[in-house]
């Protein structure tokens, strides 16, 4: 079992190498974070007076580091979403209609193995790699403002739990959609959720209860947009004043602290998620 | 001894149709029995619900005893599928590499070389599936379905991307498989293939067994020719036994015989009197 499981992980990391998935991640991403940095840079640098005479009204390095890099954050969410979506594309019914599929399940391993392991290795890449982002545009924001968030580890977890969320739908959806339409549908999913939340945010600024019912009920079907969110507020649950206030409404969806058994709900979530596409996979006709 | 694969009154519907309609089937070790029938007749659905890609409507499927698809069957079967793919990005050798962990063999570097020297892709162990020919791939395709020793081999359409060479290397193979005593279930359109191979046919048609058993079994007289000086003479229905009968009345009513030849049907006639039109 545990061979299989690291054949099928390994099989997925060749692929990825091979066909040239991670040169191009890691081009786009340094790119990105070079813009990131000379973004910040210019941030912090013409946000020194923007608070006025008085300081402590608004904090301009908590503000400017907090906005800029909850927008990192959005942006490593979004690029960690993207290669959970592409190491999973047509996992299931893609490959099958390609002849891909059917060679790898005839073997011992069985089908839930098999899924299960594209997931470890697609949730697991790309759950590094918001990780590395995450850690990459910290350093440049201490570098360029010397500003850090309230919390470290705790947000840059939380992405990395949601882009697993985001990869176990990607694969729940490529065991009965074509590979065109399973892309097109968790985007949209993945915009839905995004777009919840800030509802939900709008909700609580304009002091509208059904608004705000209708993100948070958002955040618990979709999960990873009420983790993204967990992890913008980490960022300045200790900041308070107008300064924590203001940054209260993120400029990518809402931030909001994580409801009480969030992380339990995600992964019991995940799980439930998975266990439903083993379930569509292993009845499906090759 | 019991059969190596063994169909009992196999159903499978696809929404309402009719794909497999009560067939019975046996393989037994060593034994090549080619599976003919035109496109749609069910012969790539039983093919497949044997290598467990399809569940069964009602009957089963057992590979030595267990219920095809379980993993002990999994484990005792090699599979080519008639539109299969490997991935590009993968040498030959690599390939068999990963079929090799999937399926727990422990045959190594010496089992990946000798499989490639089997189907005569040597020269290919570190090509990459992607700049290989069709023909190439079909070959490394039954290399693969041999990775871990199986006790059977279900191919379906395993030489229809061959030249003549590659047809002639296939059909080695598959002598040897016999010899090392693996049945293999061969599903073909080429008759010719089947005929010159097989040990048994069966003709599916419309989902239904339709005829079964040795070529040889399966051809019946067509009638007895004879070349007179008066011209060619046929007796229909006339077989090997009437031949001599036939042959001294001819030369009883002052015929001068220059040639006898006993016509029987070929395996083609045999397969086109079975299916009767019925093409997909």
């Amino acid at each position: 079992m545990a061979r299989s499981v690291s054949t099928v992980i390994g099989y997925t990391l060749r692929e990825g190498l091979r066909r040239r998935v991670f040169l191009a991640v890691l081009l786009l991403s340094l790119g990105f974070l070079a813009l990131y940095g000379v973004g910040a840079h210019f941030a912090f640098r013409d946000a020194s007076g923007f608070a006025g005479p008085e300081p402590k009204i608004l904090d301009p390095k908590a503000f400017t580091g907090a906005t800029i890099f909850g927008m990192a954050m959005f942006t490593t969410l979004f690029l960690g979403s993207v290669l959970a979506v592409f190491l999973t594309l047509g996992i299931v019914r893609g490959d099958a209609e390609s002849g891909l599929l059917q060679p790898l399940v005839v073997r011992p391993i069985g089908r839930t193995t098999l899924l299960l392991s594209r997931f470890l290795a697609a949730a697991g890449l790309a759950a590094a790699y918001v990780l590395v982002v995450y850690a990459a545009a910290l350093a440049i924001t201490w570098q360029a403002g010397h500003w850090a968030p309230d919390h470290l580890l705790g947000p840059a977890l939380a992405l990395a739990l949601a882009v697993a969320i985001v990869a176990a739908l990607s694969l729940l959806a490529s065991t009965f959609l074509s590979v065109t339409a399973q892309g097109i549908v968790v985007f949209m999913v993945y915009g839905a959720g995004l777009t919840a939340g800030l509802l939900a945010q709008i909700g609580h600024a304009i002091n509208s209860d059904t608004l705000h019912s209708i993100g948070h009920t958002a955040s618990w079907i979709l999960p990873f947009e009420g983790l993204y969110a967990a992890s913008l507020h980490a960022l300045i649950s200790n900041t308070s004043g107008l300064t924590g206030v203001v940054l209260q409404l993120g400029p990518f969806g809402g931030s909001e602290a994580a409801s009480p058994g969030l992380i339990l709900w995600a992964f019991v979530y995940t799980a439930g998620v998975l266990a439903l596409a083993a379930a569509v996979f292993a009845r499906r006709d090759l | 001894m019991a059969a190596v694969l063994a169909a009992r009154a196999l159903r499978k519907s696809y929404r309402g149709k009719e794909a497999l309609v009560g067939v019975d089937l046996e393989v037994d070790a060593g034994e090549l029995l080619g599976l003919l029938g035109p496109n749609g007749a069910g012969k790539s659905t039983l093919t497949k619900i044997a290598c467990g890609l399809v569940r069964p409507s009602g009957g089963g499927v057992e590979v030595l005893g267990r219920p095809a698809g379980s993993p002990p069957a999994r484990a005792a079967i090699g599979y080519l599928a008639e539109l299969f793919r490997f991935p590009g990005w993968c040498s030959a050798d690599e390939l068999l590499q990963l079929h090799q962990r999937l399926c727990g063999s422990q045959g190594g570097a010496s089992e990946r070389a000798e499989l490639l020297e089997l189907v005569e892709l040597s020269h290919a162990a570190g090509t990459r599936v992607e700049t290989m020919s069709k023909g190439m791939q079909q070959r490394l395709g039954i290399a693969q379905a041999l990775v871990g020793s199986p006790r059977l081999l279900l191919l379906d359409e395993p030489t229809s991307a061959l030249d003549p060479v590659g047809r002639r290397i296939v059909r080695g193979l598959l002598e040897e498989l016999r010899r090392r005593d693996v049945a293999v279930l061969l599903n073909s359109h080429l008759l010719s293939e089947v005929e010159l191979v097989c040990d048994r046919v069966a003709i599916i048609a419309d989902g239904k067994l339709v005829q079964e058993g040795r070529p040889a079994d399966l051809e019946r007289p067509r009638g007895v020719e004879v070349e007179t000086a008066n011209g060619v003479k046929l007796f229909e229905g006339a077989g090997r036994e009437e031949a001599p009968e036939i042959v001294a009345r001819l030369v009883a009513a002052g015929e001068r015989i220059h040639r006898v030849e006993v016509l029987s049907s070929t395996l083609e006639d045999v397969y086109l009197d079975a299916v009767q039109g019925r093409t997909g």
